[in-house]
């Protein structure tokens, strides 16, 4: 029997455009398209395992070797730092990490300056290479309001199309770094399925390549 | 039978220490505290930078020790012209990455300091594997080695200050964000495919040697490339040795071999080690270094399967049976090589295969789960 390859896609849009790349790479799972609530699909011909998983989820799977590869976000790996091989930019899912404020925001750099965000460690990593002194509001929804209410100076969160920050009167002031989906692997899974592992690498970039 | 709760770690930790004995390493006991400064002084050098700290009667400020080869350099004599090949297992206390709670992990490892040459370096490497094979014989040995990696990087342009992050890269084999950090650098095309390439190449131990030596001519010193292929071609024809330069370590600590052990099911490395000539420097030391530290712990939780049963046999025994009846009746099951606990009562929440009754010397089955 083959071995399994087991990997971790993030539910939802950003999910199925990355299964199809998967496909396209020569490791369909024709089930995985049913309509139902099924989370883990198999190919055993193929010797694939999908599983559908939180987005901000896959890369603790693929760390703790359930999945041995996965598709997150290069924000989540900033966040949570994991210890993964990173193999591949899939330039898909693209948007930015920035800083927002209000649109008549003065930066005192004599004061601390308050920031929200659900993304700390990126915040703080930010800062500190600005060597800015900030004090973190971690907050896990609705960031856009803290400016509006007084709660923070500036928000540091994800920005897609800028729609959000326009309708609540907010102006990206600066860009912390770009943010897209990543392939990334385990380790130790990487050592002992590395030819599986380089297909789909080699199969994903030639699709890369050519979206550019 | 059921097995006793630490059997494999402990069967683990007994195969290695009398392999390292085998080859002349010889017991190195320490101290459960060391003076905190060590490791203020040497931060970088640990795994994790939180470290347990207390203030003894003295007023000195201690800590629980989080690594053993900074207590083993200290401690040893720095004797260039002499050598010193020791082993150890210690428990070291470290925050694990998710819970930020301290965890106290049991280490096992070696370190050969002083005069280390090739034979020494080999020697390590060959320990490193047989220790790997101990715990299972699927593993893999991921052999690098920092001086090649840094005279590249001196070669192709790569200023001191970015070195730290273009290791990183390579450490996570992100070769998409290597290059254009490169490219930021200003790092010529042929420089960062050259780069790529190393990284890339893989496969037969022999042949990766001779693709390195073509690629590298000229990159890298004759000197560390007659060592580098000089310690691995006896070890060519293993084949659980890679050659996988994305095994990275401190430069700041770090010199030429760096390794990590892999075994298949685990998902990380249970096995890490290297050459700290950097190090022994920074601590004031001429002489050289190369050691490396198994974590048992890993190997605890990922091979050890969880067991079913708590006990095999449950004896229940009330008033109506003698004190060296219920002696025998365990002796002969515990002969029989099954595990017993006997009570007049039911434990609660314990999983047994048979739940045995004694009533006026006889012993029923009264109950079986297996």
């Amino acid at each position: 029997m083959k071995p399994m390859l087991n990997i971790a896609l993030p539910k939802g849009r950003l999910g199925e455009k990355v299964y199809g790349m998967f496909e396209t790479a020569g490791f369909p799972c024709p089930s995985i398209k049913e309509n139902n609530r099924k989370l883990i699909f198999e190919n055993d011909e193929v010797g694939v395992r999908y599983f559908w998983v939180k987005p901000s989820d896959v890369a603790i799977y693929v760390e703790r070797g359930a999945a041995d590869i996965g598709v997150a976000g290069k924000d989540i790996l900033l966040e949570y730092e994991p210890d993964v091989f990173e193999l591949l930019d899939l330039n898909i899912g693209k948007c930015r990490m920035a800083v927002a404020a209000k649109q008549d925001f003065h930066d005192d750099a004599g004061r601390t300056l308050r920031v929200a965000t659900k993304f700390s460690n990126i915040a703080e990593n930010y800062y500190l290479s600005c060597g800015r002194d900030i004090d973190i509001i971690h907050l896990n929804g609705s960031i856009e309001i803290a400016p509006i209410l007084g709660l923070s100076d500036v928000i540091v969160d994800i920005v897609e199309t800028g729609t959000t920050l326009r309708e609540n009167n907010l102006v990206v002031i600066d860009t912390v770094v770009p943010i897209s989906a990543r392939l990334i692997a385990n380790k130790s899974s990487y050592k002992f399925k590395a030819e599986a592992i380089d297909r789909i690498v080699s199969g994903m970039a030639k699709q890369v390549e050519e979206s550019v | 039978m059921t097995q006793p709760l630490r059997d494999i770690g402990e069967s683990i930790l007994f195969s290695l220490r009398s392999l390292y004995g085998q080859h002349g390493y010889s017991h190195y006991k320490m101290n459960k505290f060391e003076e905190y400064d060590l490791y203020a002084r040497n931060k970088d050098f640990l795994i994790s930078d939180n470290v347990i700290t207390f203030t003894d009667g003295n007023g000195k400020l201690l800590a629980l020790k989080p690594d053993v080869t900074l207590s083993i350099v200290k401690n040893s004599k720095d004797c260039s012209d002499a050598l010193q090949k020791l082993y150890y297992n210690e428990n070291v206390y470290r925050m694990s990455k998710g819970s930020r709670n301290f965890k106290e992990i049991m280490q096992v490892g070696l370190e050969c300091i002083g005069k280390v040459d090739d034979y020494c370096v080999y020697e390590v490497l060959k320990l490193a594997q047989r220790s790997l094979d101990v715990i299972s014989r699927n593993n893999i040995l991921s052999v690098s080695h920092l001086g090649i990696l840094s005279e590249v990087m001196d070669k192709i342009g790569v200023p001191d200050g970015s070195k730290a992050e273009v290791l990183h890269l390579i450490g996570e084999k992100n070769l998409h964000e290597l290059g254009s950090l490169l490219g930021k650098l200003g790092v010529c095309d042929e420089s960062i495919d050259l780069l790529r390439r190393l990284l890339n190449t893989r496969g037969r131990t022999d042949e990766v040697l001779l693709k390195m030596g073509e690629l590298l001519r000229g990159v890298v010193s004759d000197d560390t490339m007659a060592h580098f292929t000089g310690v691995l071609s006896p070890l060519s024809s293993e084949k659980n040795l890679s050659i996988d330069f994305s095994v990275v370590g401190d430069i700041n600590y770090y010199n030429g071999f760096v390794f990590k052990g892999f075994v298949e099911g685990i998902p990380t490395s249970l096995l890490s080690g290297g050459q700290y000539d950097m190090l022994m420097r920074k601590m004031g030391r001429s002489s050289k270094a190369i050691g490396f530290a198994v974590y048992l712990d890993t190997i605890e939780q990922y091979i050890r399967k969880p067991e079913k049963y708590d006990v095999d046999v449950v004896l229940l025994y009330d008033g109506t049976s003698s004190l060296s009846q219920i002696g025998e009746a365990v002796q002969r099951l515990t002969a029989d090589g099954e595990s017993v606990l006997s009570a007049s009562v039911l434990p609660v929440q314990i999983k047994y295969k048979r739940l045995m009754k004694m009533q006026n010397g006889r012993v029923d089955i009264i109950e079986t789960n297996a």
